[in-house]
Order: C-alpha cells, then sequence, then structure tokens
C-alpha cells in the first residue's frame, strides 16, 4: 500500500493528518514542486555551559534515528544536507539554561537538528523562534539511560511567519523528558511533538501554551508511542483563542502496544474562548492493545471566558482589562509556573497580554 | 460622613427565558456607622439587591436609584463602584484559579488606592490581618478561594473587605458555614473595620447569632422583592420566634 511513497506525495487536504491545515498559506513547505533550500540557522545566543556544544555537521553523519510519516519531516531529510547538532555530555549537569534561537526572515528554509542528551545528563534546552518566515524543522531528541531534559520550544513569530515542524523524542530507560511547546505567534503553526520509548521507567511530560488571535491558525499533533513496557507520560496542552478566524488544532494519539505492560498515560486540552468567532478543535485518541497498565486516561474541555470571574474581580477595584488580564494569565499559570524560570515566565505572559490587547484591531 | 440612598429600586434578572422581575421598589438608606441588618425568606431577592448595587451584569434596573454621596452608582461601571467605596461580601465567592491569594490582594489594593502599597508595609499588613482573621499565612499561595472551604470563603471576604476600606460594605450572609469560632473572628473583624473606619454596614442574614455580636442598629424584613417592615434590634427576635408567614401571606 506504499506507506512510505504517500509520504513523500504532497498532502491536498483530504488527508487525516492535514485535513484541519490551511495548505494554502504553508508557502510550499509541504509542497514537492516548490524548492526549499536547507538553511542552518539556529545558534546558540548565550554561552555554552560546560559540558554541552553545539555543532554543524554534515546530515550523512547524523542519520534520522526513527521513520517519520510526516511530509515535511521527509522533505527535510531530503533536502538539508547539514544538521545542527546539540550535544550534553555523560553526567553533565547544566545549571543554566542552554539557550538557543533562531530569526527566519524572506527565504523558506528546512533545518534539522539532533539534540544528545548524554547518560545521566541534565539540562534545560530553549529554542526561541522569532522573524516573519517560513520553517520546515524537524528537531530530533535523543536522550541517554537516566537523562533529563526540559525542552522548552518559543513560537514567538511575527504575525505572517509559517511553521511546520516535527520534534521527536527517543527515550531510553529511566530518562526523563519534559517538553514545553509554546505557541503564540505565527499565520500558520504545526507543531507535531512525537515520542517513543526504547527503555522501561521513562517518563514523557508534554506540556503546551498556545494562544491564537485574528486569524492566526496554532496546530499541536502530539504522539506518543507506549512500544516497551513500564513507560509514563502525561500530556497536558491549555489554549486560548480571540478574535474572528482565530483556530486552534490539538490532536492526542497515545498508542500503548501489545507488550507495552505497566503503561501510565494521562492526556489534557483545555480550550478557553474568549470572544466568538474563534474555533478549537480538540481530538484525543487513546489505541490501547494490552490490558496490564497502570492507568490510560483522556479529557477535553472546551469552554467560555467565565463572567463570575471577571465580575468577582471586579468587584475589588479591579479594572476590566486587568481582570482580563489575571484571568488569561491564572488559565496558563498552571503550566507557565513549571518553567522555573521567572524571566521566561513574564517575556510570555507579556506576550500574551500584548497579544490580547490587539485582538480585533 | 457617607450615605448610601437607595430609592425605589427595581430590577429583573436577564435570563434565556426573558426578564423576570424581582426586586419592587426597595428603599434604605445607609449612613457611616450604622449597621442595617436585612432577614427575609430564601429566594425574596436580598442577595439580587446586593449584586444589583455591586453592578453584576446578569441585573437589569428597571427603575430607581442608587446614590453614593450623591454620585449615581448605577451609571458606575463594577470597579468603579469598589472605588467609590463600596464592598460586597458575596454569598458564594467566586474560585479564580490560577490566581494567587497575595496577587489578587495586591493588585486589588493598588486599584483601589491608585498606587501600589509599599511592599514592605504592605506584607506586614496583610500578615497581621489574616492572622486577626486566624487566616493561616499559606493562603497567600494558594489561588483565589479554589479548594477553600465554605467558612474559609467567607473570612476570605472580610480579608479583602479589612484591607480595601470600603466606605458602605454589604455583608450578603457572611455569617452562614461559619463555625462558632469563625463567626466570633469574622464579627470581630468588621467590628474592627467599623470602629476604625466608621463602615456602614448592610448585614444580610437568616440568623440573630451574628446580631449578636454585629449590632444592628436597624432591622429590615425583606419579602417579595421589597422591604415590608422595619425595626430595632427586637424585630429580628420575633422574626426568629415567629418567622416570615405573616409576611408572605400579606
Ligand atoms: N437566572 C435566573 N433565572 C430565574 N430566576 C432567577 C435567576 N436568578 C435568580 N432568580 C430568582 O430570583 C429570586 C431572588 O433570588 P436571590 O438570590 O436574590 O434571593 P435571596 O433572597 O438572596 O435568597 P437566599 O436567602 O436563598 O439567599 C429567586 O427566586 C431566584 O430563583
Ligand atoms: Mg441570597
Amino acid at each position: 500500500m506504499g506507506a512510505l511513497t504517500t509520504n513523500y506525495l504532497t498532502p491536498t487536504g483530504r488527508e487525516e493528518a492535514w485535513r484541519f491545515t490551511p495548505l494554502k498559506r504553508l508557502a510550499g513547505l509541504h509542497d514537492s514542486s516548490v524548492n526549499v533550500a536547507g538553511h542552518i540557522s539556529i545558534s546558540s545566543k548565550t554561552e555554552l555551559p560546560q559540558g554541552v556544544s553545539l555543532k554543524v555537521s554534515s546530515s550523512a553523519d547524523f542519520p534520522a534515528s526513527y521513520t517519520s510519516n510526516d511530509v515535511v519531516t521527509n522533505r527535510i531529510r531530503q533536502t538539508a544536507k547539514q544538521v545542527s547538532v546539540l550535544t550534553i555530555a555523560d553526567d553533565c549537569e547544566a545549571s543554566e539554561s542552554i539557550y538557543l534561537s533562531r530569526t527566519c526572515s524572506t527565504e523558506p528554509e528546512f533545518s534539522r537538528v539532533v539534540i544528545q542528551a548524554g547518560v545521566n545528563s541534565k539540562s534545560t534546552v530553549v529554542v526561541e523562534n522569532t522573524g516573519t518566515g517560513q520553517l520546515g524543522e524537524e528537531i530530533e531528541i535523543n536522550l541517554a539511560p537516566g537523562a533529563r531534559l526540559d525542552l522548552i520550544s518559543l513560537q514567538e513569530w511575527d504575525k505572517s511567519a509559517v511553521h511546520i515542524a516535527q520534534h521527536h523524542a527517543i527515550l531510553s530507560k529511566d530518562s526523563q523528558f519534559t517538553s514545553y511547546v509554546v505557541s503564540v505567534g505565527g499565520s500558520v503553526v504545526r507543531i507535531s511533538p512525537t515520542v517513543e520509548f526504547t527503555g522501561p521507567g521513562a517518563f514523557a511530560d508534554l506540556y503546551g501554551v498556545y494562544f491564537a488571535t485574528d486569524g492566526q491558525h496554532l496546530e499541536h499533533r502530539i504522539h506518543v508511542d507506549h512500544n516497551v513496557a513500564n513507560a509514563k507520560s502525561r500530556v497536558t496542552y491549555k489554549g486560548a483563542l480571540a478574535g474572528k478566524q482565530a483556530h486552534t488544532v490539538w490532536i492526542g494519539d497515545v498508542y500503548i502496544h501489545k507488550g507495552a505492560d505497566g503503561t501510565d498515560t494521562y492526556e489534557l486540552n483545555r480550550n478557553l474562548l474568549l470572544t466568538d468567532g474563534a474555533r478549537a478543535d480538540s481530538v484525543p485518541n487513546l489505541e490501547i492493545e494490552t490490558s496490564e497498565i497502570v492507568g490510560a486516561g483522556h479529557a477535553s474541555t472546551t469552554g467560555r471566558f467565565d463572567d463570575e470571574q471577571l465580575f468577582y474581580l471586579q468587584s475589588r477595584g479591579i479594572p476590566a482589562e486587568v481582570a482580563r488580564r489575571l484571568v488569561i494569565r491564572g488559565f496558563f499559570a498552571e503550566i507557565v509556573n513549571k518553567f522555573k524560570n521567572a524571566d521566561l515566565e513574564e517575556q510570555l505572559m507579556a506576550r500574551i497580554d500584548e497579544e490580547l490587547s490587539k485582538v480585533g484591531q | 460622613m457617607n450615605v448610601l440612598e437607595i430609592k425605589n429600586l427595581q430590577v429583573s434578572v436577564v435570563t434565556d427565558a426573558g426578564n423576570k422581575e424581582i426586586l419592587r421598589g426597595v428603599d434604605l438608606t445607609i449612613k457611616s456607622g450604622e449597621t442595617h441588618a436585612i432577614m427575609g425568606p430564601n429566594g425574596s431577592g436580598k442577595s439580587t439587591l446586593a449584586y444589583s448595587i455591586a453592578g453584576h451584569p446578569k441585573y437589569l434596573i428597571t427603575g430607581g436609584s442608587v446614590l453614593l454621596d450623591g454620585a449615581d452608582v448605577l451609571e458606575m461601571s463594577v470597579d468603579e463602584r469598589a472605588k467609590a467605596g463600596l464592598f460586597l461580601a458575596m454569598q458564594y465567592p467566586v474560585e479564580v484559579p490560577g490566581v494567587s491569594v497575595s496577587n489578587f490582594l495586591r493588585t486589588a489594593v493598588t486599584a483601589i488606592r491608585g498606587e501600589a502599597p509599599k511592599l514592605r508595609t504592605w506584607v506586614g499588613e496583610v500578615k497581621e490581618v489574616m492572622a486577626s482573621l486566624n487566616i493561616d499565612g499559606a493562603f497567600s499561595e494558594r489561588n483565589v478561594n479554589e479548594g477553600f472551604s465554605g467558612g474559609e470563603k467567607k473570612r476570605h471576604e472580610i480579608l479583602q473587605m479589612e484591607l480595601l476600606k470600603p466606605k458602605i460594605a454589604i455583608l450578603d450572609e457572611t455569617d452562614s458555614g461559619l463555625d462558632v469560632d469563625a463567626l466570633r473572628i469574622v464579627s470581630e473583624g468588621v467590628n474592627r473595620v467599623k470602629a476604625n473606619s466608621n463602615l456602614g454596614v448592610m448585614l444580610i442574614t437568616h440568623y440573630t447569632r451574628i446580631l449578636r455580636y454585629i449590632k444592628p442598629d436597624f432591622v429590615h424584613v425583606f419579602a417579595n422583592g421589597k422591604i415590608v417592615e422595619e425595626g430595632g434590634p427586637e424585630l429580628a427576635d420575633k422574626l426568629e420566634e415567629k418567622g416570615y408567614a405573616e409576611y408572605i401571606t400579606a
């Protein structure tokens, strides 16, 4: 049936994986007839901690470690001759965050990044995206046994940017991967955080925060493959929407394969509609092939802004717009507080305040 | 001296099935230092009166006026009413997820006072009031009303009142759900504010026990959307004994 070949075909929008995405606005990132160049756009914003290196290598030296069925990921692999490789040495405990950034403009580009977290290493990696460009991105994250890695991926694009990405994490024995995907900017952002396990005792903790305003399309497609025994996963994504044609999509696919006994998983998506005219699609999907599990569940809610909360705050003298900001910040706080980085928290909350203030203008 | 004047206030509640008339001409004047107890059967419109004065959007004012020191309260936004010196301790305080009590209190006090309180004195001020209301310091870091017990929510309302220092406070069944000790502690809080700032109080209650701590100057019987009888503290005792039967059938 040629599953592989379909991965190279330009999607038409009828495919399950593409039915929500506005293909016309992708600047050809998905279209095999449009040329897109490979580009090394990522760089370190601050000095790298000891035991951490960022190098540009030949793609041939870093072949992909997994099979992707995403058409853009496969185009990136075909095109990108070079790959950015971030290596965190075995036993390295980076006290400071590793802060990578990328600014895209005019030319559409494909970018491949590999992150290797060494045995028993402990680190936080921030990848900050800004600019107006069009980016196809693959980040492959390999966690060696006992590694702990927090990855904060910030989509702080300008209004016109397009970003299609797959962030694939491979978790070996006793490793712990915490991911925060934050999407607040861009015209179209479509990120697929995917996870597979190669050893027991591993834990994937996936968080997401997104805020879509007038005309923005923000899509997050999570896929967690429980293919080994005794691994754990949590998915917690929260989004707010405001303004006409604001559209968000959340897909939460969790597969518990035969033999993945002792799996423990739960996924949650909550959406907050701040105005009329916005639309949130939320599709959790749990498939279980073994009954010997610790737990498996999902929840998805989409609700309106709570006027009672606003009234309560205002009745204490707090002006309406300040009250609104408090409630929205409160909605996201549960996740954002986990960054344990006050500067980053404030940067994100300020951006959300700013987006909110522009709604309907 | 501050005066809240409620004149012939008529209010409907906005529902999906249309507007429903609740208040049918309420007249009441509350001055600084006075305590007015409002007692009346369930569903008679006491909370509607309280919410209407505070400006809750679900109520539609169809007639009458509310003036605070001559200024038209009904023309003010909800936050302006609070800034003008009105405070409503709610019957059912609202949970605000993700917003800490300390952040909430600081934001509210900043709005009411027009400037951020000095950090050093502020922390001490909050601590002191919390201690006097027997509220554990750990509540500062909890989210507003989230997971609070009924009695904790009520104490948290009075905490806000003490910090915001209103001119006129409406306490909507603040005594409901309080245990005997909490009732005394909360009442002492109200009396403290009365003594310090000559607060005027509208005290909505079903029970005379709170009136043993907070002495009312006037007792009003509320039935079917308006005040049907007025008297002194002795009226409360009569109500406790005889109930509202004579007012409902009347
Ligand atoms: N949305 C609504 N739809 C229909 N009726 C409503 C609505 N909201 C309030 N009411 C009615 O308005 C009336 C007055 O309610 P209110 O809460 O003011 O009473 P109350 O005197 O405070 O009662 P209690 O002593 O039980 O607190 C009640 O009969 C209530 O059912
Ligand atoms: Mg009531």
